[in-house]
C-alpha cells in the first residue's frame, strides 16, 4: 500500500486515473480508515488531499459559499457567516461522530461515503447545495442529491474528485434546520433524520421549501410532496400534521439493527415537524 | 493459619481516607502497560480465523496454502491441540470454545489460527485457509432454543436436575430449584397477585481493552504469558491443563487491565497464542479486534423469566414464584441457577420457589458479567414487586421495607442471613431528598433493590519490609477496581505507618502461591484479609526483633502506631522503637523481615443496594433521558471511599446502558449484526447524569475491619430501577430489556 500527499488537484486526479480504481481519497479519514480497519476495502494507493491548499478553505462571495473538500466539519461550525446563513447545514456537519471526529471529517467525505444515514447530507440536499466535481475531462457541477446512488455508491466517474460544495447566497427571510434521531447523545448514527430549508415572503408565508429525509431509503430522499405542503403555509399545526404524514409516507425504510420500518416512518414525521418549525422560526428572525 | 478474621470495633487512621491512586500517574501519562503493550524480540503476530456460520459441521480444513505463504511461521487447528474428548467435560468445552474441534457452534467461533511475521501476512494467510462447512439449522433465541422442537446443538446434553433422567437430548443442560414453604398454598391465600413474563437481551461487558497477550514457549518446555486477565493463576492453570504443560513451568504475568467485569475470567485466545508459539518456536502476540471481542468472548445471558408474586391486603408478600430461562451459549452452564438463587434474596418470604433452566443457543459462550445473572432476575422480580405495591396500594419503598429480609431471615436460596443492609438501604432511600424531588411532564421515577453474594476464596500475600522501613506488598489478586490503593491503606493501617510508605504490586504466578481470580467482588475483601494477616505476622517478627534489641522477653513488647513499645514497669523507661529503626537493624537481628499469609477468605458478607432513577421519555420518539440517579449501598467498611463510590457509579452506568440500549442483535442467518461500539450502544458520558452515591457501613462480622465486597451489587438494581421509572413515566409496564426507543414507542402504541 502506498500513501501519497499531492499538493495540487491536478496531481491528485492524475494519481487517481493512474491507479484505475484501486486508490482511495483520504481527507479526514473518519470513514476510510474505519473501512480499511474493518477489512471492507484494501486500497493499493491512498491519496491524501489535505495538502492541496485550494481545498482547505471556505470562501464567501456574491454567489454564496464555496466549501473546500478538505475543510473539517469543525471549521464549518467556527465560520460565523456560514452559521448565520446556513445553520441547518452546519448543525448537520457538527453532529457527526464526536468533537474529535468533527476535527477530521469533511462534508464531502460524508457525501462520498454515500451512507443513507450521513448526517450532513439531508441539510445539504434541503439547501439545494451543489457539488463541484473535477476530473480528467474537466469540471462539472451537479446537485448533491445526485452524488450518492445507493449505499456506498456514488455517480462519480473514474478519476473524478469533488472539489467543493457550493451553497447559494442566502435569500432574506430564509431558514434551515436539521435533526436526527439517535438513541445516544453523540458517537451515534442517525436512525432517521430530517432537514427543512424554507424562504418566507414578507407576510411570513412560506414561499419555497425543500424537505429531505435521511436513513429511510437507499439514499437521502428529497420529498417534494412535503415541500408542496409547506409552500403557501404559515407552518401551522394542520400543515405540520400533513407534513408529517407525507414524510412518513415517503419512507422506503427497512428493518435493521438500528430501527424498525414502523419506528422510522413514525419518527420521520415527528422530526420533519420539529425541523420545519425550527426552520420557520429561523426564517422569521431574519 | 493462626489468624482470627472476626470483626472488632476499632478506630481507623488510614482506612477510610481517600489518598490518590498509586496507578494514576502511569495511566494518565500513557505509561501503564496493558495487554497489548508487551513486546518481545522476534515476536510474531497471531490471528484467528472464525466461523461465519452459527452452526455447522467442520468437514475439512485445508491449511496448506496458508502454511506455504512466505512469512507464515505456524498454522493451527484443533488437530494440533490435545484431544480432550475423553477427559474432563468442562475442560473439553473450554478448549473447544478456543478452537472448534467438530462443529462451529456460533458466528465467530475460532476454527484455525496463524502466526506470521506481520499483521498483513497473518491476515493474508487467514484468507488462504479453506474450511469446508456443512451447515446445520441454528437457534439463537433463548425461548426458541427451549422449545422441544428446536434445532439440537449438542446431542450429548441430557437435562440434569430432573428425575427421571430425560430419554432424549435437548438444549436444556440443567434444571435447578430453590426455595422453601408451600408456594401454591401461599398463592391461594393472596389478595393480590401479579404475574408477568419478562425478557432481557444479551449484553457484553463492554470493557474498553480488548483481550491481548504475548506467549513465549521455549524449546526447554518453560513458557511465559503476559496477558490482560482478571486471574493470572487461573489462566495458568487452565492453559497448562489444556495444553498438557506443567503449571509451574508456565509463568503468567498480568498486565494493567482496561476493564474486565467478569469477561476476563475465562481463557479465549491465550491457549491459542501459547500453542502457536510452541509450534512456531517464537513469541506470539495475539490481540483481539473489537469485532472479535463481541463475537467470540463471553457476553452475559439473554433471558426469559416468568414471575408470579402474591400479597395479602396488609402488604405482606405471601408467596413468590419464578421460572428463569438463561442462555448459556453452546455449552452447558450454570447461569439460570445463579439467577434463581438471587431472584428473591432481598425479601423475607414464607413461601418461595425459583426454577432455573440453562439453555444452549448458537451464540458465544456466556461468561460472567458483574454480579452474573442477578440483574436480569432483579429486573423481573423488582418490576413485579413495583406493580404489586401499586395493587396493594402501598408506596413501593414502604412495601419493600415491610417485606425486606433481616438478620435471621432464611434466604430464598438457603442460608440464614447475618447482619445485612437491605433494610438500611431502603430506609436511606425513603429519607433521601431524591425521593421527594418534583417531577415534570413525561418524567417518571423508579426504584429497585439488588443483592449479590460476594466471594472470598484462596488468597496468598507477601508483605516485605525493606531495610529503609518502607513496605512492599505483593498480592495475587489482579487490581481491577483499585485494590492496590485499598491494600496499601490496609497494610499502613495494620502496621501503623503512612500510606506513602507502602507500595503494592501484583505478583506473577511464579512468585506467590495460588490466588483465585478477581471475581465475586473478592479482590479487596480477600486480599485485605490476607494483608492484615501478613502484617500481623510481620508485626510478630518486628516485636521479636525489638525484644532482641532491648534484650527483654517478647511478651513484654507491644506494637502501637508503628512502634514497638516495651510494656510494664520493668521496661517503662525504654524509648519506643520505630518500624524504621527495627528494619535498619534487621541485618544484625536475624535478617529480612516479612510477613506471609495463605488463607481461604471465608465469610464474604452479602451485599445489598437500593437505587433511584428519574427518567424523561419523549412520547413521540421513545427517546429516554436519565435525569437523576442515586445509589445507596452497604460497603461493610469502605476502605477507600472514592473507589467504592466509583464502583457504585460504574455498576449503575453499565446497568443503565443495559436497560436502555445495549443488546446483541442477531440476523435470521444467525450472525451477529452489531459487533462494534457504533451499533452496540453503551452510554457515552453525555448520556448519563452525575450518579449520586451514598455509602452505608454495616460491618461484615467475618472480616477484621468489617469489609464487604462492593464491586458487583451496583449493577443489580439498575435494569429494574430504570424500567420502573420508564413504566411510571409512560403508564405502560415495560417487559422487555433493553427499552430502546423502538420498543418504547411500540409499547406506547400497543
Amino acid at each position: 500500500m502506498r500513501y501519497i500527499r499531492p499538493s495540487s488537484l491536478e496531481d491528485a486526479i492524475g494519481l487517481l486515473v493512474e491507479a484505475s480504481g484501486k486508490a482511495a481519497i483520504l481527507a479526514g479519514g473518519s470513514d476510510l480508515l474505519v473501512r480499511m480497519k474493518g477489512g471492507f476495502i484494501e486500497p493499493e494507493l491512498i491519496i491524501d488531499i489535505k495538502a492541496i491548499d485550494a481545498l482547505r478553505h471556505i470562501t464567501e462571495s456574491e454567489d454564496g459559499f464555496v466549501i473546500g473538500a478538505a475543510v473539517p466539519c469543525a471549521v464549518l461550525g467556527e465560520n460565523a457567516a456560514l452559521r448565520r446563513a446556513w445553520p441547518g447545514v452546519v448543525e448537520g456537519a457538527n453532529l457527526i461522530g464526536s468533537k474529535q471526529v468533527q476535527g477530521r471529517c469533511t462534508i464531502v467525505g460524508n457525501l462520498c461515503n454515500a451512507s443513507p444515514a450521513a448526517d450532513s447530507v439531508p441539510a445539504l440536499v434541503a439547501a439545494g447545495a451543489k457539488a463541484l466535481i473535477r476530473g480528467p475531462a474537466g469540471s462539472r457541477t451537479i446537485a448533491v442529491e445526485m452524488v450518492p446512488v445507493g449505499p456506498g455508491k456514488t455517480s462519480l466517474a473514474p478519476g473524478e474528485i469533488i472539489e467543493a460544495i457550493l451553497l447559494d447566497k442566502r435569500q432574506p427571510r430564509s431558514g434551515d434546520a436539521y435533526q436526527r434521531f439517535t438513541p445516544r447523545t453523540e458517537m451515534d448514527i442517525a436512525v432517521v433524520s430530517a432537514a427543512v430549508n424554507l424562504t418566507l415572503d414578507d407576510q411570513g408565508v412560506v414561499q419555497s421549501a425543500r424537505v429531505a429525509l435521511g436513513a429511510v431509503a437507499p439514499t437521502v430522499l428529497l420529498v417534494e410532496e412535503a415541500a408542496e405542503i409547506l409552500t403557501g403555509s404559515r407552518v401551522d399545526d394542520k400543515t405540520l400534521d400533513r407534513l408529517a404524514a407525507a414524510c412518513s409516507g415517503a419512507c422506503r425504510s427497512i428493518d435493521d439493527k438500528r430501527g424498525t420500518v414502523e419506528f422510522r416512518r413514525k419518527v420521520a414525521g415527528v422530526l420533519a415537524k420539529r425541523v420545519a418549525l425550527a426552520a420557520y422560526q429561523r426564517a422569521g428572525q431574519k | 493459619m493462626n489468624f482470627d478474621p472476626s470483626h472488632s470495633k476499632r478506630s481507623f487512621s488510614s482506612v477510610g481516607t481517600r489518598p490518590i491512586r498509586p496507578d494514576g500517574v502511569d495511566k494518565v501519562t500513557g505509561r501503564a502497560r496493558y495487554g497489548a503493550d508487551f513486546n518481545m524480540p522476534g515476536q510474531l503476530v497471531g490471528r484467528i480465523l472464525r466461523s461465519p456460520h452459527a452452526h455447522a459441521i467442520i468437514r475439512k480444513i485445508d491449511t496448506s496454502k496458508a502454511a506455504q505463504l512466505p512469512g507464515v511461521k505456524a498454522v493451527l487447528t484443533a488437530a494440533d491441540l490435545p484431544d480432550l474428548t475423553n477427559g474432563d467435560a468442562a475442560m473439553y468445552d473450554i478448549l473447544d470454545n478456543c478452537m472448534a474441534r467438530k462443529k462451529a457452534l456460533y458466528d465467530g467461533h475460532a476454527v484455525a489460527a496463524v502466526a506470521a511475521i506481520d499483521a498483513r501476512t497473518a491476515k493474508q494467510a487467514l484468507k488462504l485457509i479453506e474450511v469446508e462447512y456443512e451447515l446445520l439449522p441454528h437457534v439463537t433465541d433463548v425461548d426458541q432454543a427451549f422449545a422441544p422442537d428446536a434445532p439440537l446443538i449438542n446431542d450429548t446434553i441430557f437435562t440434569t436436575g430432573v428425575d427421571p433422567k430425560p430419554d432424549r437430548p435437548s438444549n436444556v443442560s440443567m434444571r435447578s430449584q430453590f426455595g422453601h414453604g408451600d408456594v401454591d398454598a401461599g398463592m391461594a391465600r393472596a389478595d393480590f397477585v401479579v404475574e408477568r413474563t419478562f425478557k432481557t437481551e444479551q449484553t457484553h461487558q463492554g470493557y474498553i481493552e480488548p483481550h491481548a497477550c504475548v506467549a513465549n514457549v521455549c524449546s526447554d518446555g518453560t513458557a511465559d504469558l503476559w496477558v490482560c486477565t482478571q486471574g493470572h493463576f487461573v489462566y495458568r492453570q487452565h492453559c497448562a491443563e489444556l495444553l498438557g504443560m506443567d503449571a509451574s513451568k508456565l509463568r503468567v504475568t498480568s498486565s494493567e487491565i482496561g476493564g474486565g467485569f467478569g469477561g476476563k475470567t475465562h481463557v479465549w485466545a491465550e491457549p491459542v497464542a501459547l500453542a502457536l508459539s510452541r509450534k512456531a518456536g517464537r513469541p506470539v502476540k495475539l490481540v483481539m479486534t473489537r469485532d472479535e471481542v463481541f463475537r467470540a468472548s463471553g457476553p452475559t445471558s439473554a433471558t426469559s423469566i416468568d414471575v408470579k408474586i402474591g400479597a395479602l391486603k396488609d402488604g405482606t408478600i405471601i408467596a413468590a414464584d419464578a421460572t428463569l430461562r438463561y442462555s448459556c451459549g453452546p455449552y452447558a452452564g450454570a447461569w439460570a441457577e445463579v439467577g434463581a438463587m438471587t431472584a428473591f434474596a432481598c425479601y423475607k418470604l414464607e413461601n418461595v420457589r425459583t426454577v432455573g433452566y440453562e439453555v444452549l443457543v448458537n451464540r458465544p459462550k456466556t461468561a460472567a458479567y458483574r454480579a452474573p445473572s442477578a440483574p436480569m432476575a432483579a429486573f423481573a422480580v423488582e418490576s413485579a414487586i413495583d406493580e404489586l405495591a401499586k395493587k396493594v396500594g402501598m408506596d413501593p419503598v414502604d412495601f419493600r421495607i415491610r417485606n425486606a429480609a433481616q438478620e435471621g431471615t432464611k434466604a430464598s436460596y438457603g442460608p440464614v442471613y447475618g447482619p445485612i443492609g437491605i433494610g438500611p438501604t431502603l430506609e436511606a432511600v425513603k429519607n433521601h431528598p431524591h425521593m421527594k424531588a418534583p417531577l415534570g411532564k413525561n418524567q417518571g421515577r423508579g426504584m429497585a433493590c439488588g443483592f449479590w453474594f460476594n466471594f472470598g476464596g484462596q488468597t496468598c500475600t507477601d508483605l516485605n519490609i525493606g531495610i529503609d522501613g518502607t513496605v512492599s506488598l505483593a498480592v495475587g489478586t489482579v487490581d481491577v477496581g483499585g485494590s492496590r490503593a485499598s491494600l496499601s491503606l490496609v497494610a499502613a493501617e495494620e502496621l501503623g505507618i503512612d500510606y506513602s510508605q507502602v507500595r503494592t504490586v501484583i505478583a506473577d504466578t511464579s512468585t506467590l502461591g495460588y490466588n483465585d481470580m478477581t471475581d465475586g467482588s473478592r479482590g479487596t475483601f480477600s486480599s485485605s484479609m490476607a494483608t492484615i494477616s501478613a502484617a500481623r505476622n510481620a508485626i510478630k517478627i518486628l516485636r521479636e526483633r525489638a525484644a532482641q534489641m532491648w534484650d527483654i522477653p517478647v511478651e513484654d513488647v507491644t506494637w502501637e502506631k508503628g512502634h514497638a513499645v516495651a510494656k510494664g514497669e520493668t521496661h517503662g523507661n525504654l524509648p519506643k522503637l520505630s518500624l524504621k529503626e527495627i528494619a535498619a537493624a534487621s541485618g544484625t537481628t536475624g535478617g529480612p523481615i516479612a510477613g506471609h499469609s495463605e488463607i481461604v477468605a471465608d465469610g464474604a458478607g452479602v451485599s445489598f443496594a437500593t437505587h433511584i432513577c428519574d427518567i424523561e421519555v419523549d412520547p413521540e420518539t421513545g427517546a429516554t433521558k436519565v435525569l437523576r440517579y442515586t445509589v445507596v449501598q452497604d460497603a461493610g467498611k469502605a476502605v477507600h471511599p472514592t473507589y467504592v463510590e466509583g464502583q457504585y457509579q460504574g455498576g449503575a452506568a453499565q446497568g443503565i446502558g443495559w436497560a436502555l440500549n445495549e443488546e446483541y442483535i442477531y440476523g435470521k442467518d444467525g450472525r451477529l449484526q452489531n459487533a462494534g461500539f457504533l451499533d452496540y450502544r453503551i452510554p457515552v458520558c453525555s448520556d448519563l447524569p452525575m450518579i449520586d452515591t451514598q455509602i452505608l457501613e454495616i460491618p461484615n462480622p467475618n472480616h477484621p475491619y468489617g469489609v464487604r465486597g462492593v464491586g458487583e451489587t451496583s449493577i443489580v438494581p439498575p435494569l429494574a430501577a430504570v424500567a420502573n421509572a420508564v413504566s411510571n413515566a409512560v403508564g405502560v409496564r415495560m417487559l422487555h430489556i433493553p427499552m430502546s426507543p423502538p420498543r418504547i414507542l411500540a409499547a406506547l402504541e400497543a
